[in-house]
C-alpha cells in the first residue's frame, strides 16, 4: 500500500513534469520572439516560489493567473481592522483601501500602506497566505491520518495491523524506539507524544511540500517562519522543563571561578549557546527544504532557458532535466525524512540535556 | 532579505496549526496506538514466557514421574525382600515352636509312660506278693507235716523270692 501511494505520487510528479515541459514548449515557441526581448528571470522565479504569498498561484494561461484567492487580514492604525479577499488587489490594480503588496525595498511582496508622509509600513497582518492555508491543510490531513491509524487500535489493540498501518506503525515505532527512548532515556514519557508529533509534523509537512500539484506544492518547512515557531517550541520545552542541576551549570558552571566573577564569561557563552541550539534547528530545517525546493525549481527552469535555443538543444536539455528532476527528488524524499529526524532527534538532545540529575542521582542510576 | 526574516502572520498561523496538531495528536491520536503497540509487546512477552514455563512444566513433570516410578520400584523390592525375611523368620519360628512343643509333649509322655511303668510294676510287684502269699498259704497248708519237706519249700521260696526281687 505504501509503495502505491509512492508510485501514485511519483507518476503523478512525473505528469506535471512533462505536462509543464509540453506548455512551456508550446508557450515558448509562440512567444519566440517575446521570450527574447524579455528573457526568463530564473532567480525571480525561484524566490518568487520560495516565498509566502498572498494568493495560491497554480497557473499562468494565456497571459491570465489562475490561483486560488486567499483573505487578507490585517489590523492597521489607520484604518482598523480589515478583512478582504487578495482577488481585491488584482481587481483593483494593485491598490485597495490603501494598501498594496510593495513591489521593492524593506517589504518587498507584503502587504503596506503608506503613512501620511509617504513611508511604506506594515499593518499588522494576519493574513491566510499560501503557507498558512498549506500548513493548515496539512495539520487537518495530519490529523485524519493519525486519528484513522489511531481509531484502529482503539478498536482492536493486540491484534498486528497490515497494510498503511502496519507501515506507519514501524515508522512510529522507529522513532519512538530508536530515537525518543534511548535518548531521553527514563524521561521518555513526558515527551514521547510532543516529539513524536514533531516528527510526523515536519516528516508530513517536507512530503507535502514536494507535491507539486495542489494542496501540496508550498514551500511550508522552507518557511523560516514555520521553522522559527518549531525551534521557538523546542527552546520553551528546554528551557521550561529543565532541572535545578541545568540552571545551576548555566548560571554557575563548575569552572574556575575566574571565569565567571567579576567577569561572568562562561554565563554568557552558556546563555549565547541557549540560543544557538534552536537556531542552528531553524536554520538547518529552513536551509535544507528551501534549498531542496530551489534546486527542482533550477532544474526546472533549464527547460525555459533552453526553450529558444534550438530543437536539439532545447529537447536534449528537456530529457536532461526531468532526469535529474526525478533523481533530486527522491533526495528530496530521503531530505524530507532526515530533516524531520535529525529536528526531532536534536530536540530530543537537548531536552535530556536539560534533564541533568545532580551526580548523586547519576551515580545510583549507573550502579542500579 | 524577506526570505530570512519571520514573518508575524505566519508564525501565528502556524502556532495556531501546530498548536491544534500538538493538541489532538498528544491526546487522541498518539497514546492509543503506543499503548496498543506496548500492550501487544506485552502481550507477546507474557505469552512467550507462559509458554517456557509450561515447557519447563512438562520437563519436571516428567521428571517427577520417572522419580516416583522408581520410588515405588525400589519400595516394591524393599517390600518384597521384607516378605521374604519375614516369611522366613515366621517358619523358623514355627518350627522353633513346635520343636518345643514337641519335646515338650515328648517328656511330658516319657514322664507318663515312666510313672505308668512305675504303677505297673507296683501293682504287678503287689500281685507277686499276694500271689506269694497264697501259694505259700496253699503249700503250707498242703506240706506242713512234712518236716524236711517243708523246709525245702521255705527255701525255695525265699530264693525265688530273692530272684525275682533281683
Amino acid at each position: 500500500m505504501f509503495s502505491k501511494a509512492l508510485k501514485c505520487f511519483l507518476s503523478a510528479w512525473m505528469f506535471l513534469a512533462m505536462s509543464t515541459s509540453l506548455s512551456a514548449g508550446v508557450v515558448s515557441q509562440a512567444d519566440s520572439l517575446e521570450a527574447e526581448a524579455a528573457p526568463l528571470d530564473v532567480k525571480e522565479l525561484i524566490l518568487e516560489h520560495l516565498k509566502d504569498d498572498y494568493e495560491w498561484h497554480i497557473a499562468t494561461y494565456k497571459d491570465k493567473d489562475i490561483g486560488i484567492p486567499l483573505p487578507v487580514i490585517l489590523y492597521s492604525k489607520n484604518s482598523g481592522a480589515q478583512l478582504f479577499s487578495s482577488a481585491k488587489f488584482h481587481q483593483n490594480k494593485g491598490y485597495y483601501k490603501g494598501f498594496y503588496i510593495s513591489k521593492s525595498g524593506k517589504y518587498k511582496g507584503k502587504i503596506v500602506e503608506t503613512d501620511a508622509s509617504g513611508n511604506e509600513i506594515r499593518p499588522i497582518d494576519l493574513s491566510l497566505t499560501k503557507n498558512a492555508l498549506s500548513l493548515l491543510i496539512g495539520s487537518f490531513l495530519l490529523i485524519l491520518l493519525m486519528l484513522f491509524i489511531a481509531r484502529t487500535y482503539k478498536d482492536e489493540p493486540i491484534k498486528p495491523k497490515k497494510g498503511l498501518i502496519g507501515a506507519m506503525e514501524v515508522f512510529i515505532l522507529s522513532i519512538y524506539d530508536d530515537v525518543i527512548k534511548p535518548v531521553l532515556g527514563e524521561d521518555y514519557k513526558e515527551y514521547r507524544y510532543y516529539l513524536l508529533t514533531l516528527f510526523f509534523f515536519i516528516f508530513f509537512n517536507n512530503i507535502l511540500g514536494l507535491v507539486p500539484i495542489f494542496p501540496g506544492g508550498a514551500n511550508v518547512t522552507g518557511n523560516i517562519s514555520v521553522t522559527f515557531t518549531l525551534a521557538l517550541c523546542t527552546f520553551l520545552i528546554v528551557n521550561l522543563t529543565g532541572t535545578k542541576e541545568y540552571y545551576k551549570g548555566i548560571f554557575w558552571p563548575d569552572v574556575p571561578v575566574w571565569l565567571k566573577f567579576p567577569l561572568p564569561l562562561m554565563i554568557i557563552i552558556e546563555l549565547v549557546g541557549l540560543i544557538t541550539k534552536p537556531f542552528a534547528l531553524m536554520i538547518r530545517l529552513f536551509a535544507n527544504i528551501m534549498a531542496g525546493h530551489a534546486i527542482v525549481l533550477g532544474l526546472v527552469s533549464l527547460i525555459f532557458i533552453t526553450a529558444g535555443m534550438g530543437a536539439a538543444l532545447s529537447s536534449s536539455m528537456t530529457g536532461f532535466s526531468v532526469v535529474l528532476t526525478i533523481f533530486i527528488y527522491f533526495i528530496e524524499i530521503l531530505v524530507a525524512y532526515i530533516q524531520a529526524y535529525v529536528f526531532t532527534t536534536f530536540t530530543a538532545v537537548f531536552i535530556s540535556g536539560a534533564r541533568v540529575k545532580s551526580p548523586k542521582t547519576e551515580k545510583s542510576l549507573k550502579s542500579t | 532579505m524577506s526570505l530570512l526574516t519571520p514573518d508575524l502572520g505566519l508564525v501565528f498561523w502556524m502556532l495556531i496549526a501546530f498548536g491544534i496538531v500538538v493538541f489532538i495528536l498528544t491526546k487522541f491520536a498518539f497514546p492509543p496506538i503506543i499503548k496498543g503497540v506496548e500492550d501487544r509487546r506485552r502481550y507477546i512477552d507474557e505469552s512467550l514466557a507462559a509458554a517456557k514455563q509450561a515447557q519447563e512444566d512438562l520437563k519436571n513433570v516428567k521428571a517427577d514421574g520417572e522419580k516416583i516410578l522408581e520410588q515405588a520400584k525400589k519400595e516394591q523390592a524393599r517390600i518384597l525382600a521384607e516378605a521374604v525375611k519375614s516369611r522366613e523368620t515366621i517358619i523358623r519360628d514355627a518350627m522353633d515352636k513346635a520343636q518345643k512343643e514337641a519335646d515338650v509333649m515328648i517328656g511330658l509322655a516319657r514322664k507318663q509312660i515312666e510313672a505308668e511303668k512305675d504303677d505297673a510294676i507296683r501293682d504287678i510287684r503287689k500281685e507277686v506278693v499276694n500271689l506269694s502269699f497264697d501259694i505259700a498259704e496253699k503249700i503250707l497248708r498242703k506240706n506242713l507235716d512234712q518236716k524236711a519237706e517243708q523246709e525245702a519249700v521255705i527255701n525255695q521260696l525265699i530264693d525265688d523270692m530273692n530272684v525275682y526281687k533281683s
